[in-house]
């Protein structure tokens, strides 16, 4: 594939267009991990929602 | 099973959880259908292989103003219904929305450098696509500013709102002011005027963009709903160790 003169102005737009995309992706997934480890954190100190079921009770559905 | 019951963020969680992989998966094979395409592609008789960065700067381009225009609707979910996923949607897609809107707006700049003479001009469509900029940032930095989520969630709809005026304002300013921009050539009354051998990789690489948006925005408001319950229940372990 030949880019001709242009090429360094087709590779940069690519490149940034592709650094972008992985910055999202990290981001999404970097906060993923975190979010499930404070979650997994609060639970196993036994720390509830208040719509969460307690045990022995019936299932609800919870809220943010 | 109502749509409306989709709108409960538990169902919400265990919903996505499940469709997640397949348009992740969806969005890596027509990303490399987009990439082949645009490899195969012919060079532009005006612009030579400078037509290539017109496959991701478009599709960015577009997306930039899609993600206001969900946050648009998010907003009116937050001040109608005061539903508590709205404000989740919304805040999801505005990161999204902002890097999206970078992605168009370095991709415009590499194409007008050889094409233009210039990196930038303070015209119409430019201009205003940085003020769109200026705003995914403003509204990013309202909702970490503001402390209370609901107090925050009605000033960052209302601004949204406000600014779902500078939409019509990007879309027409190259009907409305000269502008070094070309006017538009595929959402345009009358249809494309592209040829389909540069259509065909720039409507595939906008799907590839769309399915991207949608697998992130899924996944970013995943994060979001799981970061309310820990601020929930750091707030209830607070109020016990209190009493």
């Amino acid at each position: 594939m030949n880019l001709g003169p242009y090429a360094s102005f087709i590779l940069g737009a690519y490149g940034a267009a592709a650094l972008i995309v992985t910055a999202m992706v990290a981001w999404v997934l970097i906060d993923h991990r975190r979010q499930a480890r404070a979650l997994t954190d609060l639970e196993a100190r036994g720390v509830t929602r208040r719509s969460e079921p307690r045990p022995g009770q019936a299932t609800t559905e919870a809220r943010t | 099973m109502p749509l409306i019951d989709l709108a409960n963020p538990t169902r919400f969680l265990k919903l996505s959880s499940r469709i997640l992989p397949w348009f992740a998966a969806a969005t890596l094979i027509v990303f490399a259908l987009g990439l082949w395409l645009i490899a195969s592609a012919p060079d532009d008789y005006q612009h030579g292989a400078a037509v290539k960065i017109m496959f991701i700067h478009v599709p960015a381009a577009w997306l930039s103003m899609g993600c206001w225009t969900v946050m648009t609707i998010a907003a009116l979910g937050t001040l109608v219904w005061r539903h508590p996923l709205a404000d989740v949607a919304a805040r999801a897609a505005a990161p999204l929305g902002a890097a999206f809107t970078a992605m168009c707006l370095i991709t415009g700049m590499l194409w007008g450098r050889p094409m233009w003479g210039a990196y930038w001009v303070w015209d119409g469509r430019l201009t205003s696509v940085l003020v769109l900029f200026l705003m995914y940032l403003g509204v990013l930095a309202l909702w970490r500013t503001v402390e209370d989520p609901t107090r925050a969630a009605r000033a960052a709809a209302v601004l949204t709102l406000v600014g779902a005026i500078n939409l019509p304002i990007i879309k027409f300013s190259v009907d409305w002011w000269s502008t070094l921009h070309q006017p538009a050539a595929v959402l345009r009354l009358g249809g494309p005027t592209i040829h389909p051998s540069l259509l065909t990789p720039l409507l595939v690489m906008a799907l590839a963009f769309l399915l991207l948006f949608i697998t992130l925005h899924l996944a970013a408001m995943r994060n979001e709903i799981m970061r309310r319950r820990v601020r929930t229940m750091l707030m209830l372990q607070a109020e016990a160790a209190g009493r």
